[in-house]
């Protein structure tokens, strides 16, 4: 198969970017998505010219490193595919194929299709634990969970931070990521204790890193590859009328420079 | 020469009074004591959270954008302890046992032991943080069997346990950062370790950003950066998985554990395309109620389903009827590459005399339903369905072994600690605890038992029974350390040739396959030895590179660990070469039953092989650490 690429090439973060006309050809239905970049960048290198930079790594859609836009959608649009699982088979022979990386302003462009998703870290160091000091906990049976707690916890927990959500919402917004850990601590029994200063030093955070609101257009749910319900962020805004109500008003709460909640 | 420093006393109390005579470091010390952790996976996430809550100042680099990725998000199928929550005869002592002989008896008595002891601890500290394992209806911790063995001790995840193993570390490590105890070092790759007086006293990175190389100091430096199963290219691992870490230390003398016990998975999906760039797993459980077969007749060329039971053979049920296909893992995958040897192998869409063997569930389907099937393996089908194309429902899949984990690794003592003094090694990036072969489920729970139990203990341990004096980046040392590693990185620019870093890796991953895989003897040892020297020459002579170093520059990271894999792999066929016997992942054909079962030479070989560097270029020498056997009887596995 051959393909026409246009993608979207940016030196640093503080270059100007264009986009940039690329043909591929002798690519096979079975080669995955990357693998077709593997061969363009290899076919670059020899001409002498810079590879396209992109992030990837276990290539089994479960690290979450990979992802870019495909044709304006995250990740490509096939229903919880990550851009490593894509195969060319679901490509047409002669497409026109637009590459760019997640547009958002926390999300700064590293070099071509690569962004800084760190701002996801801070959330989660903002509140996404439960404080166990190694060597504390108590003995495992000793806490019960029921399966269908457990089981939500772990539909949430599924999360890879890979930021599809962000890059997929027309405010760039960081709700679907922030809910999913939430959901994921604040219905065990494990995490109740902080749960409502996870609730507050979590949504603070993700307010500060400069994503935008949530205005329910649902797009995030659609291209998330792990499938993480919208309803999450349902429950993460039930979870914050419960810690204002609780006196954690996010006035009591602060927070310094680096998102760390101080009490 | 070699001092494993394992502690006196029976077998059980070992650890225990280990720990007790260990000496401490007073809370208020703590912060004069840097320690840098190098690999942010579990072994290493694990380490640096629990030693930033201990109050040491923790640098923890990593090359990953973030904690959170390392290659441990990818393990699948679940974690061992004995905590015989079924009632149905685990021990502290069985897992032992299990652990020693699944490693074909290569591995230590004393840090298996211990490795059982810790288990326990692993899930109770998982548990607390939140780690969503299984749960059966009553809200108790389901567990299953897994890999072959006979008690249901492997605790999961869904299919994504090492996920979320690792989110659990690495959320206990943000909680750290936040608390400013750790300070994180993203997208930074390590170069090189800095010695000082013969002290392991801080390391060399390059910033991936900006291509800044820059030197740390430490009082400590620990290595958890992973396995290098990508020497042979295509594996399991990901893709940027690599050697560079421990070889470097390697390269400043710290010595090199069984190099050439490589593990090979037999549940993969078969390579596609001369394009493909990685392997994939599909989790070992599928052989539970999958059964394994290739048709009875050369160039058979029917698809499965119209080939009758009669004319099919099921060569693991076949040759091992009390195990049947659930063999370990190193017999699963020597059966199957020697019937695509013969011939009766499976390609694509069923072509004859292809490399892969059928996967049937039909018999399971059968038995217990589709949807017991789909509710047990949905999500396993639906990957191989996503990559091959083909419903497993409908026909069976096709598998063949895949390189999976790498059993070697630095050398260490008891204490986990390298030859280097101040050098310690975690995880899959040290050798100990899996022998020749590491049983399924057991690697999350060494890394995890490394990372927040035993180093922990260990480092304070070392720290406080030692003297140091003042470093600086500025000293000569670390000055000239860094001056070498930029020189090195020029170096590859300089080389001004016409092939890519792939196209080497690619051949260098050919030669490893085809004489260091699944079965290796003296003859094809010593080509692929020289073949690799020459690979190598040619490397050093023809690489191309563009763009410079200081820059973000992805092709330049490839040429910087593929310099290391041409090293290794030749170390590599060498230890293979040296161990004339067969053991565990480690077949010499030379060294079968007359049934062709692998066949151990305990006189001989019963020792670890850790070798030391001697320069470039030069033979590297072997010294002998032996293995003793007190509590587990050396036996000729069996699993007939
Ligand atoms: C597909 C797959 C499935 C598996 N399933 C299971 C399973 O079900 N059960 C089981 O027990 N085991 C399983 N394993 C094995 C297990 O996942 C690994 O052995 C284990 O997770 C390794 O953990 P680690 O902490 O040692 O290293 P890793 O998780 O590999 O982490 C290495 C870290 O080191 C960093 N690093 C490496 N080199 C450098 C450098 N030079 N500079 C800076 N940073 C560096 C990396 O960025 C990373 O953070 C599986 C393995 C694979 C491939
Ligand atoms: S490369 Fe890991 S999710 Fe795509």
């Amino acid at each position: 198969m051959k393909f026409a690429l246009k993608v979207w090439r940016q030196h640093d973060a503080n270059a100007a970017g264009s986009f940039v006309d690329y043909e591929i050809d002798g690519i096979t239905a079975d080669m995955s998505f990357l693998e077709m970049i593997d061969a363009l960048n290899e076919k670059l290198l020899l001409k002498g010219e810079d590879p396209i930079t992109f992030e990837h790594d276990c290539r089994e859609g479960i690290c979450g490193s990979c992802g870019f836009l495909i044709n304006g959608l995250a990740h490509g649009g096939q229903k919880a595919t990550t851009v490593c699982q894509l195969a060319m088979r679901f490509f047409k022979d002669g497409d026109t194929i637009v590459l760019e990386p997640w547009r958002a302003a926390a999300f700064p462009i590293v070099r071509d299709l690569m962004v800084d998703r760190s701002a996801f870290d801070r959330i989660i160091q903002s509140g996404g634990y439960i404080s166990v000091p190694t060597g504390g906990a108590p003995e495992a049976s000793a806490i019960l969970v029921g399966k269908d707690k457990a089981d939500v916890a772990f539909d949430a927990a599924a999360c890879i931070g890979c930021g599809a959500c962000v890059a997929a919402c027309p405010n760039t917004s960081a709700m679907l990521f922030t809910a999913a850990k939430m959901t994921h601590l604040n219905s065990l029994p494990q995490g109740q204790p902080q749960r409502d200063a996870r609730t507050l030093g979590m949504i603070t955070t993700m307010e500060q890193e400069g994503f935008g609101n949530c205005t329910n257009h649902g797009e995030c749910e659609m291209v998330c590859p792990k499938e993480i319900p919208l309803e999450f962020i349902g429950k993460m805004n039930r979870d914050l009328i419960r810690a204002a109500m609780n006196g954690q008003t996010e006035a009591n709460v602060r927070v310094d420079a680096n998102g760390k909640m101080v009490d | 020469m070699l001092e494993t420093n394992i502690p006196s006393g029976p077998i059980e109390q070992k650890w225990e009074n280990c720990r007790s005579h260990m000496m401490l470091v007073n809370p208020a010390n703590r912060r004069k004591h840097k320690v840098i952790v190098v690999g942010s996976g579990l072994a290493g996430a694990a380490a640096a959270a629990t030693l930033g809550q201990q109050g040491y100042p923790v640098h923890n680099f990593t090359f990953h954008d973030s904690p959170r990725r390392a290659h441990s998000i990818a393990a699948q199928g679940g974690i061992n302890a004995a905590k015989n929550y079924r009632n149905d005869g685990d021990s502290i002592f069985r897992l032992f046992y299990d652990t020693v002989k699944g490693g074909d008896f290569r591995a230590r008595e004393a840090n298996v032991y211990r490795l059982a002891e810790i288990s326990v601890n692993i899930i109770d500290q998982c548990v607390a943080q939140g780690v969503p394992f299984a749960r059966e209806y009553g809200g108790l911790l389901d567990t299953r069997s897994f890999g072959g063995v006979q008690v249901q001790r492997t605790f999961y995840a869904r299919g994504q346990t090492g996920q979320q193993l690792l989110l659990g570390a690495y959320q206990a490590l943000e909680e750290q950062i936040a608390a400013g105890t750790v300070t994180m070092h993203t997208r930074c790759e390590m170069l090189d370790v800095v010695m000082v007086d013969g002290q392991a006293r801080g390391i060399i990175t390059r910033d991936l950003r900006t291509g800044a190389v820059q030197a740390h100091t430490a009082d400590v430096v620990i290595l958890a950066t992973g396995g290098y199963g990508n020497v042979f290219y295509l594996s399991t691992n990901a893709m940027n998985s690599n050697t560079t870490a421990i070889w470097r230390a390697h390269k400043r003398g710290a010595f090199f554990g069984n190099p050439c016990f490589t593990q090979i998975h037999p549940t993969c999906i078969p390579r596609s395309s001369e394009h493909q760039s990685k392997l994939t797993l599909m989790s070992e459980s599928l052989r539970n109620d999958g059964r394994v077969w290739v048709p009875k007749k050369k160039g058979e060329t029917r698809k499965a389903n119209q080939i009758p039971e009669d004319e099919r053979d099921y060569f693991l049920e076949r040759r091992y009827p009390s195990f049947g296909n659930l063999v370990p893992r190193d017999v699963a995958s020597r059966a199957a590459k020697e019937v695509c040897d013969e011939g009766y192998g499976i390609g694509p869409n069923g072509t004859p005399g292809g490399l892969g063997v059928y996967l049937d569930f039909g018999a399971a389907i059968k038995r217990l339903g589709l949807e017991a099937i789909k509710e047990r393996y949905g999500n396993l089908f639906e990957i191989y369905e996503r990559i091959t194309g083909e419903d497993a429902y409908k026909e069976p899949m096709r598998i063949y072994p895949a390189v999976h984990y790498t059993m070697g690794g630095l050398w260490v003592d008891y204490n986990l600690m390298t030859t280097i003094p101040g050098l310690f090694a975690g995880g899959e990036a040290n050798f100990s605890d899996h022998g020749a072969n590491r049983l399924g489920a057991s690697a999350l729970m060494q890394g995890l038992a490394d990372g927040y139990f035993v180093l922990p203990a260990t480092v304070p341990n070392y720290i406080a029974s030692n003297k140091f004096k003042p470093v600086s980046e500025t000293d000569a040392e670390f000055v000239q350390a860094l001056e070498e590693n930029k020189k090195w990185l020029q170096s590859l620019f300089d080389i001004k040739g016409e092939r890519t870093p792939d196209s080497f890796h690619k051949q260098l991953g050919d030669i490893m396959w085809e004489y260091c895989g699944m079965a290796r003897n003296a003859e094809g040892l010593t080509k692929a030895i020289k073949e690799i020297k020459d690979l190598k020459a040619e490397f050093w002579k023809n690489l191309k590179l563009i763009g410079k170093g200081e820059e973000l520059n992805q092709s330049l990271e490839k040429a910087n660990r593929i310099a290391d894999f041409l090293e290794l792999g030749i170390l590599m066929c060498t230890d293979a070469l040296e161990r004339g016997e067969s053991c565990g992942g480690h077949f010499r054909t030379e060294s079968q039953t007359a049934e062709g079962e692998a066949m151990r030479n305990d006189e001989q070989f019963a020792y670890v092989s850790a070798w030391q560097w001697q320069g470039p270029d030069q033979p590297e020498k072997l010294f002998k650490d032996p293995l003793t056997f007190e509590h587990v009887h050396l036996t000729q596995r069996s699993y007939k």
